[in-house]
Parts: C-alpha cells; sequence; structure tokens
C-alpha cells in the first residue's frame, strides 16, 4: 500500500474521463475569476453606477450588459461568483472538519458518543436544507460568514455519514483489528489506516458539498437573506434581474450562466472522483 | 417473519419520536436561544427608548422573563396541544394560517413529485436504450443541467417568457383554492410543478439509468427475449418493474427536498403555501409563526421520510 502510486493511478484514470476534464477545466475557470475579483481585477468597477449607460445590452464594453444603475453585469457577476466560491469553500470546510471528526471519532469509538452523533445527524437531516438554513440565517444575519455557518450546520450530517459508514466497516477487518494487537494506540490507528481509507468517499463528497452550498447560498440571497445590495451576489442579480428581464435579459444571462457553470463543474469533478477513485468503478 | 416486519416498524416509529423531540429543541435552540429576543426583533431600534420596567413588562407578556427550560416546556406543551401561537400583527392564529397553507404546499409537492418521476423514468428509459449513444448523452445532459440551474432561475426565465411573449401568466391573479375555481388552481400550479419536478427528475432519471442497466445484465432478461416476448414487454414487464425499488427509493428522498424547494417556488409565483409563511414571517419577524412553522414542516418531512421506508420495506422482499 504505497500511497505514491495509488495517487498517480487515480489522477491518471481522472484525466481519461472527459467528463472529469471538462468539470476541471469549469470549476478551474470559475475559480480564476473568483480570485481575480478578489484581486479588484474586474472589467469595471462592480459597485460603480453610471447612469448615463444603464440597461445597455452587451457590447464590447460592457460583455453582459449594464443594469438599471449602469453597472456593469460581467464584474458584479465576477464579484458574486467570489462570493459564493469563498462562501462553498468556507463551509463546506467547516462541515467537512467538523462533520469528518465526528463521524470517525463516533463511528472508531462507538458507545455513547456515536448514538450522540447518529441523533444529531438524523435531527439535522429532519429539515430541507434550504429551511434550515434560512432559519438559521435568520437568527444569525446577513454576513457571508453567517451565511457560511448556516451552511456549515446544513451539512455536517452529510460528511458524518460519509465518514462513519466505513470506519464502521475498516475498524472491523483484520489489519486493523491486528494492529490493536500489536498495542498501537488508537489515535496512532486512526491516523494511519482509518483516516486514509475515508478519504475517496470524502473527496467526492467535498465537490458535490461545494455544489450544493452554491446552491443554498444563491438562494438564500435571492430570498434576500444574504448578501444585501449594493454588494453583488448571484442569487441577488438574479432577483435584481426579474423584474427587467423582459426587456433587459441580459442582466440574467450572466449570474445564471456562472451558477450553472459551476454547479455542473463541481459535479463533473464529484463524478470523476468517484469513478477515478473507486477502483472497481474504472473503466480501462 | 412478518413479526419481524412489525416490530421492525415499531423501533422505526419510536426512533422518529426520538428524533422529533431533538428536532423541538434544535428549533428552539436556533429561533429562541440565539436571535437575542423578541422584543428587540420587534421594536428594533425602538427598544433603546423603553424604560428597564417596560421593558421587564413586555418581557413578561411574551414569556421570555422564565427560565429557557420552562419557555421550552410551555411552547412544546402548547404546540401539542394544537396552540401555535399568533402572529403579531394580524393577530390570525398559526394554526389557521397553516390550515389554509399547508393544502397548497402539500398540491404542490404533489404534482411536483409526479410530473419529476414522469420526466425522470422517461428520460432515463431514453438515456438507459443505447448507452453511450447521442441519445444517452443528450439524456445525461438534461440530468446535469436539471441538478445544476437553480430553481429560481428556471422559475425567472418561464415568468419572463410565459408573461411577456406569451401574456399567459396565470400566477399573477389572486390564488385560488381547487374547491373555489379547480381549472384556475391547476393553471396556477403547472409552473410551479413543472420546476419542481425537473429538479426531482435529475437524481429519478440518474437512478433510473443504472437500474436499467444493471437489470438489462440479468438471466432472466434474457429468458425473457429468449421466449420470444416483444422487446417493449420486456422493457416495462420485465426490466422496469424489477428496476423499480431504487426509484421508489429515490423518489421519497426527493419529496422530501421538494418541500425545500417549494420555499423559494412558492414566493416566485405567488403560491400562499407554508414555504411563503415561513418567508413573511421572518421578514416580519414574527418568531413565533417562524417557530411553529418551521416545526410543521420538519415534521411533515420526518413523516414522508417514514412512509417512504415503510413502502421500500413492503416492496423489497430482502429487506426484514
Amino acid at each position: 500500500m504505497t500511497t505514491k502510486k495509488q495517487e498517480k493511478t487515480w489522477v491518471h484514470y481522472y484525466f481519461k474521463s472527459t467528463s472529469g476534464v471538462v468539470g476541471a477545466v469549469l470549476v478551474l475557470l470559475m475559480m480564476i475569476i473568483s480570485i481575480c475579483a478578489a484581486f479588484g481585477w474586474t472589467t469595471h468597477d462592480p459597485l460603480a453606477q453610471n447612469p448615463m449607460d444603464a440597461l445597455q445590452g452587451p457590447s464590447s464594453t460592457y460583455w453582459f450588459g449594464t443594469d438599471q444603475f449602469g453597472r456593469d453585469v460581467f464584474s458584479r457577476a465576477m464579484d458574486g461568483m467570489r462570493r459564493s466560491m469563498t462562501v462553498s469553500i468556507v463551509a463546506v470546510g467547516i462541515a467537512g472538519f467538523i462533520g469528518v471528526s465526528l463521524g470517525v471519532l463516533g463511528g472508531f469509538l462507538g458507545k455513547w458518543l456515536d448514538g450522540f452523533v447518529v441523533r444529531l445527524s438524523d435531527v439535522i437531516f429532519a429539515f430541507p436544507a434550504i429551511l434550515l438554513a434560512l432559519a438559521i440565517v435568520n437568527s444569525l444575519g446577513n454576513s457571508w460568514i453567517d451565511t457560511s455557518l448556516a451552511i456549515a450546520i446544513v451539512y455536517t450530517p452529510i460528511f458524518i455519514r460519509v465518514a462513519r459508514g466505513p470506519v464502521l466497516t475498516i475498524k472491523e477487518l483484520d489489519y486493523v483489528k491486528s494492529v490493536r494487537v500489536l498495542g498501537f494506540s488508537s489515535p496512532r490507528i486512526l491516523m494511519s489506516h482509518v483516516l486514509p481509507n475515508v478519504l475517496a468517499p470524502i473527496l467526492v463528497q467535498i465537490a458535490l458539498s461545494m455544489s450544493w452550498a452554491i446552491l443554498t447560498e444563491s438562494g438564500l440571497s435571492f430570498l434576500g437573506l444574504g448578501t444585501q445590495p449594493p454588494d453583488a451576489s448571484l442569487g441577488l442579480m438574479v432577483s435584481e434581474a426579474q423584474p427587467m428581464a423582459a426587456f433587459a435579459w441580459w442582466t440574467l444571462v450572466a449570474p445564471s450562466a456562472f451558477i450553472t457553470l459551476v454547479v455542473v463543474g463541481l459535479n463533473l469533478v464529484g463524478d470523476g472522483l468517484r469513478d477515478s477513485l473507486d477502483p472497481a468503478r474504472r473503466q480501462s | 417473519m412478518r413479526l419481524a416486519k412489525t416490530s421492525g416498524i415499531a423501533a422505526r416509529l419510536l426512533s422518529v419520536l426520538i428524533t422529533l423531540f431533538g428536532i423541538s429543541v434544535f428549533i428552539f435552540i436556533v429561533l429562541r436561544v440565539i436571535p437575542g429576543d423578541t422584543i428587540t426583533g420587534s421594536l428594533g431600534i425602538e427598544t433603546g427608548v423603553l424604560t428597564p420596567e417596560q421593558i421587564d413588562d413586555l418581557k413578561r407578556y411574551y414569556g421570555i422573563d422564565k427560565p429557557l427550560l420552562l419557555q421550552y416546556f410551555s411552547w412544546i406543551t402548547s404546540f401539542l396541544s394544537g396552540d401555535l401561537g399568533f402572529a403579531y400583527s394580524t393577530g390570525v392564529s398559526v394554526l389557521t394560517l397553516t390550515g389554509s397553507s399547508l393544502p397548497v404546499t402539500i398540491e404542490l409537492a404533489l404534482f411536483g413529485t409526479i410530473s419529476g418521476v414522469i420526466m425522470g423514468i422517461a428520460i432515463g428509459m431514453f438515456s438507459a436504450k443505447k448507452p453511450g449513444s447521442a441519445r444517452d448523452f443528450f439524456g445525461q445532459l438534461f440530468g446535469l443541467l436539471a441538478l445544476a440551474i437553480p430553481g429560481f432561475v428556471l422559475s425567472t426565465a418561464i415568468v419572463t417568457i410565459m408573461a411577456n411573449k406569451f401574456g399567459y401568466f396565470p400566477n399573477g391573479y389572486e390564488y385560488m383554492t381547487p374547491w373555489e375555481d379547480l381549472w384556475m388552481n391547476l393553471q396556477q400550479m403547472l409552473f410551479p410543478s413543472i420546476v419542481l419536478g425537473i429538479a426531482v427528475a435529475a437524481p429519478v432519471m440518474r437512478t433510473t439509468r443504472s437500474a436499467l442497466l444493471e437489470t438489462v445484465d440479468k438471466d432472466f432478461i434474457r429468458t425473457a427475449f429468449g421466449k420470444g416476448l416483444k422487446s417493449r414487454t420486456v422493457q416495462f414487464r420485465h426490466v422496469l418493474r424489477n428496476s423499480l425499488i431504487p426509484i421508489v427509493t429515490m423518489t421519497g428522498i426527493q419529496f422530501g427536498y421538494l418541500l425545500g424547494g417549494a420555499v423559494i417556488v412558492e414566493k416566485i409565483f405567488a403560491l400562499p403555501g407554508m414555504g411563503r409563511q415561513i418567508l413573511d414571517a421572518i421578514n416580519k419577524r414574527e418568531y413565533a409563526t417562524v417557530q411553529s412553522s418551521v416545526m410543521i414542516f420538519a415534521i411533515l418531512f420526518v413523516t414522508i421520510n417514514l412512509v417512504t421506508d415503510i413502502i421500500y420495506r413492503r416492496i423489497d422482499p430482502r429487506i426484514k
């Protein structure tokens, strides 16, 4: 079980699938857009109002047109993408860390901790994601940190389940039992034998959860419970575009396309990872 | 065998009750403990003008001067006895509000699920017929886009196109219950059901496709062909029927998620359902309404999952 050799093979399998490559390219593109927006490298200032140029169609100056205040739609979509991406990374980071820790510990140690962890995830699972996020954001507030926390709470149980399942199987395997007989400590067994084996499903889950987090974040801001105007966010842009979409369709195009492309990309990456990390699903 | 099945359901029921208790505690903590207090919530910055005595009076009035445990207890006992609280602004009881909004959401969820399952199974079968072909590619592309295009984008597009290009938008009129005007009601349900249905169709399509591909390789299918049955008969009577279990399970899971999607779709299509009730209550800071409505939503969600589980146990002989 030399990890280096194994790594080489799954990466190799991943890039053999067309959909995996397309997904990786889309996600990378959206990451680059987010990073550019973070450094302020947008084509225009996303907040700058320019009443003379209000509601202009796409042109060489304004690639995706302007909104009712003459703000550049493309720059705003870039900035919105940055927000969505940040929330998604922070939320999934927190959910992944807490969920995997609880799941692995619960599954490995069992007893009351496991019972508690399973109950907790049952409780959180009993709400539709957007509704729970809505209720939590309602209590916390509208900043991006509040949104990230709300989404993190909603998606933590998914990571608990994904990590706990394999741990239950692995800890009963002969080689784990034998290292325990050899007198290895629990933390050492966890880190060097259990964790590497649950990594594959967790990676897949990270990609999928990031796509759901982006959908939830944009859904919340669409409902007015996330980013507040005049700041740009993809969901808010769609909701602002709704009344003018009939005569200024371009205000709707960039934010809708950005959300769809990044979610498609993350889903393809998730599928690609699943197929390449699981030896049984690999296509020659 | 029968006994084992029944006790399995009993154990499931018990665990559902424990989960519901956990949910009520969770909702109470999230909605009552975290957000400070109702007074600041309902009065905003004007709270600063109140004297300490007035604040105490208000606290006593809302019952939030008592210890948290007691507050939880009094909420849950009145909830269980059917007293869900009142909306401060209108004085209408939450029970009355829910009585009119719950049927809307259930009708919407039912139509959404039905249209989603029909679309999902049809496209899944269409895709699975020739894996790797062009039709499979388009089928899978549909699955991917249906998963990725947010409901609010799709709804906004439909509203824009239908209302402005075709001048047809039944949701622009006042909402009609099926008892008042069935034809109008069905028209108002049409677009929101399609939007929710597309979200359901994506995973159903994926499940159908992979279940069908798995079943096609089985020996009994070869036997069915060997008997000289028509391709269509084999497709529906043998392949589809034996792939139903994962499809039904996926449908049940999606039915629950669809309730979440209803929050957004109800807002866009102006349907007075549970989702809009919660959203309105959040915007008006009606905490009692939010709390009880979210609890009802969660009960609905848990019930649906329980029913799915029971159906699943019935149709799959392997589960004891």
